[in-house]
């Protein structure tokens, strides 16, 4: 047995925040307990680069495979990643480091339990992208809630505990289904080992009906409309690295299941319920575009526009072509980067002036020019400017959509427009405009550790925009497998 | 000669309650030791019936009214130590009250001697005598605390009710008895006839007082009022102790005589378990009172307990064992919590008083914060294996109502446990409570706290144990 890398990456986090749960903290050993979070997620950060550069790009199975009994005939530990997990895991590690140096001055209370929280999160995330059972999927996903509420309640705004029960609630209602589901799974087949299930197939009259209940968990946390109304409040309330967790990780579970659980298991309900999809994804992205237009506050903008770009992830997956998923999983990654960077540009302005409303803004480019101009980058990436990654994922996605329903494409297409007005209109009352409010011209320009944060986030955005060849050589053979896989079923008839 | 052995610890148990109600009336000011006493008797008496359950697979005795099999063991093991626990961590709350009396001991132990004959039952004779035993003794504890009006009327409640409800089970009992002409549940298997309607009416009365004694819905008035008017010690006892044994009963009653008229106390069994689900969800959202809320919280905790018994086979049962422990380590640790909130010999036991705990005492909080989310069933903590084990059989079943509306009622009960959680972490502080516990309270917080929290790296053990439960053969 080989060293097991991916149970060290899921363990590594949950030991950190151990060692900062022992250690007593004191408002004078927070940079202590600061430096072990920095630290362990960083050497996470490298272990996982390290998995990237160990994978092997030509081959669709799964690698780096873990199977260890754990329940006795039940249940296996297995975990193992293909070329659609690897890329969110690195997404999990390369976000939760940036995340914990974001946290300056907004978490002045129990820093030491944040960062435990935070470090938690980032075992039980990548624990959810590399699991091979249905039920330790499932306990990833599950168990992600726990933090996650404490974070938006205990560190929120003013409405945080209304939006955390919201959270909360909404996705366990969701998820119980999806239990119900995994079990169903088991007494049909008498296994919950994903690789095991590939082969074998589940019965078609059973799909339909299976598919919905994954689906009702998959909805709610993409979110998909109707069911997003927790996302706004969940994003307003939480504190900043919470809503980068949320809207760059946290999101992409759904995203992810969809395309390895909705499609790799059940094929023939994927084709009964595409419409469903289609329609569900079309409403949001151009119903919730319309609705960020409308907002005043940045963050619920900025949250709006997540639902519309998931609606887009969704739309691309049910294409059920090469394009369509390799560009739904590269605008996942892309809007984890983007997302991430425009909730900490609100951050930083909001840690400057205590307000997230747009208005109080308006001709900030002359007072902090360093911090325009990269929000300007994220604004551009979201709308998906070509030389963006925003872009490569949008334009696969819609590429997918014309081969397949023209209708449907034509909709989405208007989608990005409205995307562009709001954004840069968004840009436009903040950045531009007059300087009415003498207050800003107390603002101070990004520090070093804001402006090494958002560079960071900056760079892949430049970087896979104009040269998408990493991500796309290592998704393309597992999806064209995926895809081969998927026909196959549908042809044979299990 | 029968092979008195087995029953030893039975035995070994009355002696030395009759020893120490003796010690008790001629060594004055004997609380304490008698109180050290029956600790170390509960643990001798598991230890013996520890030794029975490796030697012995299944054995009757006296006719066949006694079994001792490994459901009877396990069950008694857990009951010994849960009583164990209770009488260890109740001595601080009794003093505070000025209640540490030598009968609270002894009285304890009675009602175990109780649980353990009706575990052993294999005749509704025998299972009346242990409920009796059992049932009378807790009438007393209830009324405890004697200066207390709202203890004083949980005693009252509590004997009334039950009293019909024994009158009702011991009617079901006589009209078994008149259409098979046994009270042995072995001879009762074998003289059933399906279409006697009257023995599905005799099934239905001993269901009803069963039900009464698990307190599950719509016989469970009675519980929230006794659990808040009971002192606290003694409602930590009421939430576990008393449900093992009425689960017992319940497993064997119904799969050992009953088993073939499975269609007729199936759906009775469903809707009790729906209900208790439900109800226990919904009704604990308005609690203001800690206990009254815990009340409820066990109202649906045994809903789910009996939905394993509902499915008729041997991994339910098997669920249902695991969920009742599972479910007893949570409690214990919950309850633990709450014997902690005191501050100057004040006990608090509203929900207002965990207002901000987390600043004030984070290791408590945190316990606490664990446990309900176990009790929510939220992974990976033990209270999502007690849930998940019980649907599974469910579900091999194909009840597929039953999981649903079991699990929806999951999302409702765990709105109530997240106020907790909120009021907790997200409120104001309030003043501080003492922190000079007893060293066993703090013990059984831990270690209910730990074996929660890492449950999840050794799930097999658990299984592997109870997985020797076969009733049905």
């Amino acid at each position: 047995m080989n060293f097991p890398l991916l149970s060290s990456l899921i363990l590594l986090p949950t030991i950190g925040a151990l060692f900062i749960f022992f250690t007593r903290s004191s408002e004078k050993n927070n940079n202590t307990v600061k430096y072990v979070a920095l630290f362990t997620s960083f050497v996470n950060f490298f272990l996982s680069i390290y998995l990237w550069v160990l994978f092997d790009q030509t081959t669709s199975e799964f690698q780096f495979i873990e199977d260890r009994v754990w329940i006795e005939n039940f249940i296996n530990y297995k975990v193992g990643v293909d070329g659609i997990s690897i890329l969110f895991i690195l997404l999990t590690t390369f976000i939760t480091p940036l995340c914990i140096l974001s946290i300056n001055n907004s978490i002045k209370t129990r820093l030491s339990e944040f960062l435990i929280a935070v470090l938690i999160m980032e075992s039980f995330m990548i624990g959810v992208f590399c699991s091979l059972d249905l039920v330790i999927f499932y306990l990833f996903f599950e168990a992600g809630l726990i933090p996650m509420f404490l974070i938006i309640g205990i560190w929120g705004g003013a409405r945080r505990v209304y939006s955390a029960f919201k959270f909360f609630l909404y996705t366990l209602l969701g998820s119980v289904l999806m239990l119900v589901a995994i079990i169903s799974i088991y007494w049909i087949t008498g296994t919950t080992d994903v690789v095991e299930l590939y082969k074998i197939g589940i019965d078609v009259k059973y799909q339909n009906l299976l598919w919905l209940a994954f689906f009702s968990s998959f909805a709610v946390k993409t979110p998909m409309w109707p069911v997003h109304t927790w996302l706004p409040d969940a994003h307003v309330e939480a504190p900043t690295a919470g809503s980068v967790l949320l809207a760059a990780i946290l999101l992409k579970m759904a995203g992810y299941g969809f395309i390895r659980f909705s499609l790799g298991l059940f094929p023939d309900a994927s084709e009964v319920f595409t419409p469903l999809i289609y329609a569900l994804s079309v409403i949001a992205i151009i119903f919730t575009s319309f609705i960020a237009l409308m907002q005043e506050d940045m963050k619920k903008l900025i949250a709006y526009s997540s639902v519309a770009h998931m609606g887009f992830v969704t739309l691309g997956i049910f294409t059920l072509q090469q394009q369509g998923i390799e560009g739904s999983i590269i605008q996942m990654i892309s809007h984890g980067l983007v997302s991430a960077a425009l909730f900490l540009c609100v951050g930083v302005v909001y840690d400057r002036m205590h307000s997230r409303l747009i208005n109080t803004y308006g001709g900030i480019v002359s007072i902090i020019p360093k911090y325009s101009v990269l929000f300007m980058l994220f604004t551009l990436a979201a709308l998906g400017l070509p030389g963006t990654s925003g872009f490569v994922g949008e334009f696969l996605i819609l590429m997918a959509a014309f081969k397949d329903n023209f209708l449907v494409a034509v909709i989405a297409s208007l989608g990005v427009i409205i995307g562009a007005a709001y954004m840069l209109w968004l840009y436009k009352r903040v950045v531009f405009g007059k300087l009415i409010n003498n207050d800003l011209k107390q603002m101070i320009d990004l520090n070093k550790s804001e402006l090494f944060i958002l560079s960071c986030l900056g760079i892949p955005t430049l970087f896979f925009g104009f040269y998408p060849d990493p991500l796309i050589n290592t998704i393309e053979v597992s999806i064209s497998d995926l895809i081969e896989m998927y026909n196959y079923k549908l042809v044979s008839k299990f | 000669m029968e092979n008195l052995q087995l029953v030893f610890s039975e035995i070994f148990l009355s002696l030395s309650i009759m020893f120490l109600l003796i010690l008790g009336v001629f060594k004055k000011d004997s609380s304490k030791l008698i109180q050290n006493i029956s600790l170390i008797l509960l643990l001798i008496t598991a230890v013996i019936t520890f030794n029975e359950t490796i030697s012995v697979s299944e054995e009757k005795l006296f006719n066949n009214s006694v079994i001792i099999d490994y459901l009877s063991s396990f069950m008694k093991i857990i009951t010994l130590l849960a009583a164990l626990l209770v009488l260890i961590i109740s001595s601080t709350y009794l003093k505070a009250f000025k209640i540490f009396k030598i009968e609270y001991p002894i009285l304890i132990l009675s009602s175990v001697l109780g649980m353990m004959i009706m575990i052993s039952s294999n005749d509704l004779i025998v299972f009346y005598m242990g409920l009796e035993l059992q049932s009378l003794a807790l009438y007393v504890l209830a009324t405890f605390n004697r200066d207390n009006i709202k203890s004083s009327e949980a005693g009252l409640k509590y004997f009334v009710l039950s009293a019909l409800s024994s009158g009702l089970l011991l009617y079901g009992c006589s009209l078994i008895y008149g259409f098979t002409g046994s009270t042995n549940f072995d001879v009762i298997a074998t003289q059933l006839n399906s279409n006697e309607y009257a023995l599905t009416f005799g099934i239905v009365f001993i269901l009803v007082g069963l039900a009464f004694k698990i307190s599950a819905v719509p016989f469970h008035m009675w519980a929230p009022d006794v659990y808040e008017g009971s002192p606290t010690s003694v409602t930590l006892f009421f939430t576990m102790v008393p449900k093992i044994a009425a689960l017992t009963v319940f497993i064997r009653f119904l799969y050992v005589p009953f088993l073939n008229l499975i269609e007729q106390w199936q759906m009775i069994l469903i809707f009790l378990s729906i209900a208790s689900m439900l109800f226990g969800a919904i009704a604990a959202i308005g609690q203001t009172n800690l206990k009254r809320l815990v009340a409820y919280s066990s109202i649906g905790h045994v809903g789910y307990a009996l939905a394993g018994l509902a499915t008729g086979t041997n991994d339910g049962i098997q669920s249902s064992v695991i969920y009742i422990t599972i479910y007893i380590l949570m409690n214990l640790g919950l309850f633990s919590c709450l014997l902690m909130m005191k501050r100057n010999n004040e006990y608090y036991e509203n929900i207002d008083d965990l207002s901000g705990l987390s600043k004030n005492h984070p290791m408590l909080s945190l316990s606490l914060l664990i446990i309900l989310f176990s009790l929510a069933g939220i992974p990976p903590l033990a209270g999502f294996f007690a849930k998940f084990y019980v649907f599974k059989s469910v579900i091999e079943q194909s009840m597929y109502f039953l999981a649903v509306v079991g699990l929806l009622s999951t999302v409702v009960a765990a709105f109530y446990y997240l106020r907790l959680i909120k009021i907790m972490y997200f409120d104001k502080e309030k003043e501080k409570y003492d922190t000079d516990h007893s060293i066993w309270l703090k013990f059984s917080l831990t270690a209910s706290t730990l074996l929660i929290l890492i449950y999840f790296i050794f799930p097999s053990q658990l299984i592997e144990v109870v997985s020797r439960i076969n009733i049905i053969q």
